[in-house]
């Protein structure tokens, strides 16, 4: 039996380990083959000289990358206190309205984060839907908060706010109730039973939360070009105009591979610390 | 230590709250996508439903729809696929490399999609294949099939094993058993995995961008139009890619409701 399950195991492995073979790790060995090569080439068949990697010191991409890792600090901190309440709702304290809350969030991801940012600029622009009605109804108008820095973490936050939402709900829905009311009873505070009790008890779920929300922010760029009028420039931003004006596939290549080298160890960092069994319920 | 009402209360309003922020935009699009005038500014003055008859009549909208929708149908049903046997080797089966295949199918859902679209460009390029949405759909697959694996391994993780070693017990071999037991056991997840995958491609934009080619798909021709200034077929088009969605997941609600049901009438 226990023989079978392995090869089975082994078998039914194959099919989203082909897709990862062909379409994931063998790009990513491309970019990696790439990022070595002198600029401005289009094959393989180069000398390798590194050159690349120089222009990103020289030439002031890495204050792009400062940007998108510290905006993305920023929300991933943001998003953990604004989910934390709700979160906990969902796990402890709402019935019926958890579903509605779940069903709610899930639906507005199916719609094209370009939609739902550009919204945001109908809704905040001068003239828009706010500022619009404000100064039709008290003739007062003020300036649009777009095209900034701040901007750009509000929509960070807006967008990745359900991979921060449902993790945590999953993480507190962890601690156990027993655990919570034998602090009350010994006379623990609420801000102790926070402390000790909540957050340890639903790391699993915080790491989760935050490395995704942080990750996917620093690879975002939609937010800092619709919202943010490019106030800054993002390092995605960098890669890919690097690709398309630039015409530099080395120098993208390169920029690329210290993103990914960032963002991959730190998800596999996290993703160790953490049983992927336990926190999607596994019952055996 | 239940939560006492006012904290109850409290609590709910900012459910409602963070609702109405995470909709406000599409508001704010709706809207626009009924105002007459050619450039938008609030209180709109003029409705008219005028943009919504343009849309409907423009050959290039078609193509749009029908590439964003060949796209989307096939990653659904290869995500579907994938996913069932995925979910098996994530959550059933006891083998070696079990919890090294955990994280290795986290890890293009951790990775800027961007990054991955430029990635497979030059993997495409590499190989001499010319992009088009056939190659969007490979970009989609790698991002989406992971996602449907996840969802269908909650499922998997609920059923118990027993029944399987049961059936083989009684003489059933694997594929006997795949389709008599697993599958059955499975499907809620699978639909739902099929609606995700299904939705989530319908509404991709940063891997379709730089692997469609000199095909395009629905996200990315608003996005061209958003950056190149405003034109008032953005936000109908836009509420149009919507309203397919809504009405998407009102089907899939109705048919899994009516699969109960006569599931239900039979077995009474």
């Amino acid at each position: 039996m226990q023989k079978l399950n392995r090869r089975l195991g082994f078998l039914s492995s194959l099919p989203i380990l082909a897709v990862f073979l062909v379409a994931f790790f063998a790009p990513l060995m491309v970019v990696a083959l790439f990022s070595v090569m002198p600029p401005k080439v289009f094959n393989l068949t180069n000398t390798p000289d590194f050159s690349a990697y120089s222009v990103f010191f020289e030439q002031g991409y890495y204050r792009s990358l400062l940007w998108s890792l510290g905006m993305a600090l920023g929300s991933t901190a943001i998003l953990l206190i604004v989910c934390w309440p709700l979160a906990y709702g969902m796990a402890k304290v709402f019935r019926g309205f958890t579903l509605v809350l779940t069903v709610a969030v899930v639906m507005s991801l199916f719609v094209s984060e370009n939609i739902r940012l550009f919204g945001w600029v109908l809704t905040l622009m001068k003239g828009g839907l706010i500022e619009g009605h404000i100064r039709a109804w008290t003739g007062i108008g003020f300036d649009s908060p777009l095209y900034g820095i701040p901007i750009i973490v509000f929509g960070l936050v807006y967008v990745y706010l359900p991979f921060m939402l449902f993790p945590l709900a999953q993480g507190i829905s962890m601690v156990p109730d027993d655990a919570r009311q034998a602090a009350a009873d010994l006379g623990a505070t609420r801000w102790q039973i926070l402390t000790q009790i909540d957050i340890p008890l639903a790391a699993p779920g915080i790491i989760v939360g935050c490395l995704l929300s942080f990750v996917l922010a620093a690879g975002a760029v939609a937010e800092a070009k619709i919202l943010g009028g490019q106030a800054v420039i993002t390092i995605a931003d960098d890669i890919e105009t690097a690709f398309t004006f630039g015409q530099d596939w080395p120098l993208g290549s390169a920029l690329s591979v210290i993103l990914i080298f960032i963002i991959g160890s730190l998800s596999l960092l996290g993703v160790s610390r953490v049983d992927l069994d336990r926190i999607m319920g596994r019952k055996r | 230590m239940p939560a006492s009402r006012s904290t109850r209360i409290v609590l709910l309003v900012y459910g409602l709250v963070v609702i109405g922020l995470l909709y406000l935009p599409l508001v704010s699009v709706g809207f626009a996508s009924v105002s007459q005038a050619r450039y938008l500014s609030f209180p709109i003055k003029r409705y008219s439903y005028k943009w919504y008859a343009e849309v409907l009549e423009s050959g290039t909208v078609r193509d749009l729809l029908f590439t964003s929708l060949s796209v989307a149908l096939i990653v659904m049903i290869l995500s579907v696929v994938i996913a069932f046997f995925g979910a098996l080797a994530f959550a059933r089966y006891e083998w070696r490399y079990r919890s090294i295949f955990q994280k290795l199918i986290l890890l293009p859902i951790f990775f800027p999609q961007t990054v991955l679209g430029l990635a497979l460009l030059m993997w495409f390029n590499a190989l001499g294949i010319i992009p088009s949405w056939k190659t969007a759909v490979v970009a989609h697959l790698v991002w989406i099939a992971p996602i449907s694996t996840l969802i269908v391994a909650i499922r998997a993780y609920s059923f118990d094993p027993a029944l399987e070693e049961a059936a083989r017990d009684l003489g059933a071999n694997t594929p006997t058993i795949l389709r008599e037991i697993t599958l059955p056991l499975l499907l809620p997840g699978l639909v739902s995995s099929g609606l995700f995958a299904l939705l989530l491609s319908w509404g991709n934009f940063p891997l379709s961008l730089f692997t469609t080619g000199a095909d395009s798909t629905l996200p990315e021709w608003l996005y061209a139009k958003m950056v190149s200034g405003y034109s008032p077929l953005v936000p109908t088009l836009g509420i149009m890619s919507v309203v397919t969605s809504i009405v998407l997941i009102l089907t899939a609600f109705a048919v899994a409701w009516l699969a109960r049901s006569i599931r239900d009438s039979h077995a009474a």
